[in-house]
């Protein structure tokens, strides 16, 4: 009998014991990332929720020009965070268009008033279906949209002062 | 006071779980019968204690004691009090408290019943017993309390997750834990037979009836949990490879492999080594279930407690029993005399074979949940879907079909082929012209469900076959059992074939008094109404179904909306026919009137879980079956030992 065979199991089972030890170690990433980086956006259309702006449809998206798709809500703390990043980002040219989530015409028009307005286009998503269509689990949530309405990138979470200059590249990119 | 009296019954069986381990410890060590002798009523307490503990959780639920967090953030006051009840274990550390309570439970079964085998092994299995209880105990004690109480309790609890009040729910984890536990059982009768080199049919006997135990409710647990997920999720499938329910099939298919050479074991003494691994592995494998849906490693649908510090608490209890009992298994195997030899054609062959394939699927499965896991680590993103796990396992398990209509018609010990394929001639006969049949009735409809089909048929036949030219009166129950179990089998296969092969779909918008049609049915929807429930309300579609002439019946799927917390479901509607399943699910409405409506033609469908039902019982069957000949044989050594003093006294 071949002896070290028997220590077989327990050496696959130590390989799988140190790799579930080290996976447990590593900081929690909770995100959820989208399956959607690289494909189509699916088909939507949108009614407009902020006095004076028009909604979004996928055809507003597919005019040639790569831009932001920035999902928010008036509701959502980070997004307030995230405000100044995405008004440097117009200011740097990049268009910008949103997804409001469950959201009201009077409360987004108060939220631009207070924290700038970055918006070309907002789409008022009341059930949430396109964000979930998008793969987007969470408010704030970027994606950066290529002419064609391919997704190229995803930012989970609030634009924070460092991912400024990364988007903007990405949307460089994509032209 | 209820919360704190379960904390302290919860103590104390933990503190008797060890001195169990240290009693039994020292007992077999010194090799001191009086201290062995002290370990069974250990046991005993310590499962009633547990038990208690449980009870106060559950009293604790019931009464809606928003004090306790545990209760705060599983439960309601408006829950119908079935949900309240089964809100006790529908969270992290009720499951586990559960889990530790049927471990208790079997711990104190072992002492009280078992007689079978020696009572050094007897001890150390006892011993082993009381060392994973430990863990479990100190894994709820530090780490996660069911018991904690909110210094400032709020008005009202957060409800439970709405897909699990379902009444299938209520009993679908205890289910599964039996099975996981009765395997920890098997376990430490290995370990307690590795730790006294007694590895023997005594031992195998010993071990059988909870190995059995252990796979009728792992076979009923995920059985209810297919058909829970076929009719909650409203997505019309019955399984879907997800991480969770893998961790209830690799212990599954480990228990299958078990239960087999369990059986060489203790009736001709043969795979000793083989089957003590084999107990190790199905233990493992169900504690690596449980690890991947409590660390929070996995993402998938339903993995519940995302939280790492349990993970890691987790991951030292498993490296502890696993490791160690691998090691034990590594060190005093070679001691462990080969048992008895066989020939390749044999009964012993083809259940070595059986264990092979099942090994191999097993192995398939490991890697289909893991790889995404690992790959993830690496930093790709990928999912491993259905499709690999049926190409890859689907052959081997037709493979496995075909060995298991052989096994039971051969001898033990040595066979010959010939007389095999003379015994064989009505199953392979069936097989034959089931699909030349099939295949003239439905054309080409892929290879593996034609086949699929065919070989059910041919298991069909086999499964009976060791029953003809009996005297069925005088057969023994347990051969009852392994019959029905391998019909259950041909008739699980052969619905998963023919619902997979035959299954139609339509997904429709209709307006009020616009037909739909699928398969033989005319479906009409007759209008939406709002319904109220007890936590939720719901639109409710009423749906005239009509097949060829007949009578029409009326179906009622919901979109259910639940308030705590906020979330929809879809209730599908069922209609079951002879022939199998219309499966009905209410969507969204398009704003214009109408409304979408999903629905699926599912031609014998209910054979699945009908099979599954069947295995079970033939699982229950040979429990019986074993105990009922263990005590005849019990009374007839007893009788002639009776008889023999009675001729020694008298001369005669």
């Amino acid at each position: 009998m071949r002896r070290w065979l028997l220590w077989l199991p327990l050496a696959a089972f130590m390989l799988v014991a140190l790799f579930a030890a080290r996976e447990l170690r590593k900081p929690a990433d909770r995100t959820v990332y989208s399956a959607m980086v690289g494909k189509p956006v699916p088909d939507f259309t949108l009614k407009p929720i902020a006095p004076g702006k028009s909604g979004l449809a996928l055809a507003d998206l597919k005019t040639g020009k790569p831009r932001l798709l920035n999902i928010f809500a008036s509701w959502c703390v980070p997004c307030i965070a995230e405000a100044p990043q995405l008004m440097k980002l117009k200011a740097l040219g990049v268009p910008i268009d949103a997804i409001a989530i469950r959201d009201t015409g009077p409360a987004i028009a108060d939220f631009l008033a207070r924290n700038g307005d970055p918006y070309r286009r907002i789409g008022d998503d009341a059930d949430s279906r396109v964000q979930l269509s998008l793969g987007s689990s969470g408010v704030p949530e970027t994606f950066v949209i290529d002419g064609r309405g391919i997704v190229v990138k995803q930012h989970v979470g609030d634009i924070r002062d460092e991912d400024v200059a990364e988007l903007a590249a990405a949307w460089r990119a994509a032209r | 006071m209820t919360a704190e009296f379960g904390l302290v019954a919860l103590w104390l069986a933990a503190a008797l779980a060890a001195m169990q381990l240290a009693l039994a410890a020292l007992a077999v060590r010194r090799d001191d019968t009086a201290l062995a002798i002290a370990v069974r009523p250990v046991a005993i307490v310590q499962g009633g204690l547990v038990l208690l503990a449980m009870a106060a959780l559950i009293r604790v639920f019931l009464a809606s004691d928003m004090s306790v967090a545990l209760v705060v953030a599983n439960s309601h006051s408006a829950k119908p009090w079935l949900y309240k009840f089964a809100g006790a274990w529908g969270n992290h550390e009720g499951s586990m408290l559960l889990w530790v309570t049927i471990l208790g439970l079997a711990g104190g079964a072992v002492a009280l019943l078992e007689r079978r085998v020696a009572e050094r092994t007897l001890t150390a299995t006892l011993g082993a017993q009381a060392a994973i209880a430990l863990g479990f105990y100190a894994f709820l004690l530090f780490a996660s309390n069911p018991f904690a109480r909110l210094a400032d309790p709020p008005a009202d609890g957060q409800g439970l997750n709405p897909l699990l009040q379902d009444p299938g729910l209520a009993f679908h984890p205890p289910t599964l834990y039996a099975g996981y536990v009765g395997l920890s059982v098997a376990f430490s009768f290995a370990v307690g037979a590795l730790v006294t080199r007694d590895v023997g049919p005594a031992f195998a006997r010993a071990m059988r009836p909870w190995v059995l135990a252990a796979w009728v409710f792992l076979t009923l647990g995920i059985t209810a949990g297919s058909y829970w997920a076929y009719y909650e999720l409203g997505w019309g499938g019955w399984w879907f490879w997800d991480p969770v329910e893998n961790a209830s099939l690799m212990p599954w298919l480990a228990a299958t492999a078990l239960l087999h050479s369990v059986s060489v074991l203790a009736t001709r003494d043969g795979l000793r080594a083989w089957t003590v691994m084999l107990a190790v592995v199905a233990f493992s494998m169900s504690m690596l279930g449980t690890f991947l849906v409590r660390s929070g490693i996995l993402t998938s649908v339903h993995a519940f407690a995302v939280d790492p510090e349990r993970g890691a608490f987790i991951l030292v209890l498993l490296a502890l029993y696993i490791g160690g009992a691998l090691t034990l298994f590594a060190t005093r195997i070679g001691v462990v005399r080969a048992g008895t030899t066989f020939e390749v054609v044999s009964r012993e062959g083809a259940l070595v074979a059986n264990n092979l394939l099942l090994s191999v699927i097993l192995g398939i499965v490991l890697i289909g949940t893991f790889y995404p896991i690992v790959a993830a680590s690496m930093g790709t993103q990928l999912s491993v879907g259905p499709p690999f796990f049926e190409k890859a396992a689907g052959p081997i398990a037709l493979a496995l079909v075909a060995i298991m209509a052989a096994g039971p018609l051969l001898r033990w010990r040595s066979d010959t082929g010939q007389a095999l394929l003379q015994r064989m001639t009505w199953p392979i006969a069936a097989t034959m012209f089931a699909g030349a049949g099939l295949f003239a009735l439905a054309g080409w409809f892929g290879a593996l469900p034609l086949l699929g089909l065919a070989l059910a048929a041919g298991l069909a036949v086999a499964s009976v076959a060791p029953l003809v030219g009996r005297n069925l009166r005088r057969t023994p129950l347990f051969v009852y059992g392994m019959v029905i179990a391998h019909l259950g089998i041909a008739v699980s296969l052969a619905g998963m074939a023919a619902s997979s092969a035959f299954t139609k779909e339509t997904l429709v918008a209709k307006g009020v008094g616009e037909p739909a049609f699928v398969g033989p049915y005319r479906v009409v929807l007759r209008g939406i109404r709002p319904v109220i429930g007890d936590n939720w309300s719901a639109l409710e579609a009423r749906l005239e179904i009509q097949r060829g002439e007949a009578a029409p019946t009326l179906l009622a799927p919901q979109s259910r909306f639940f308030s705590n917390p906020p979330t929809t479901t879809s209730e599908s509607a069922i209609l079951t026919a002879l022939d199998g399943q219309l499966y009905t699910v209410l969507g969204q409405a398009d704003g214009a009137g109408r409304w979408q409506l999903r629905l699926w033609w599912k031609p014998w469908v209910t054979l699945i879980w009908f099979g599954g039902a069947l295995i079970a019982l033939g699982g229950a069957l040979s429990i019986v079956g074993h105990a009922l000949r263990d005590r005849r044989q019990k009374r007839r050594a007893v009788e002639a030992a009776d008889a023999q003093a009675y001729r020694a006294a008298w001369g005669v």
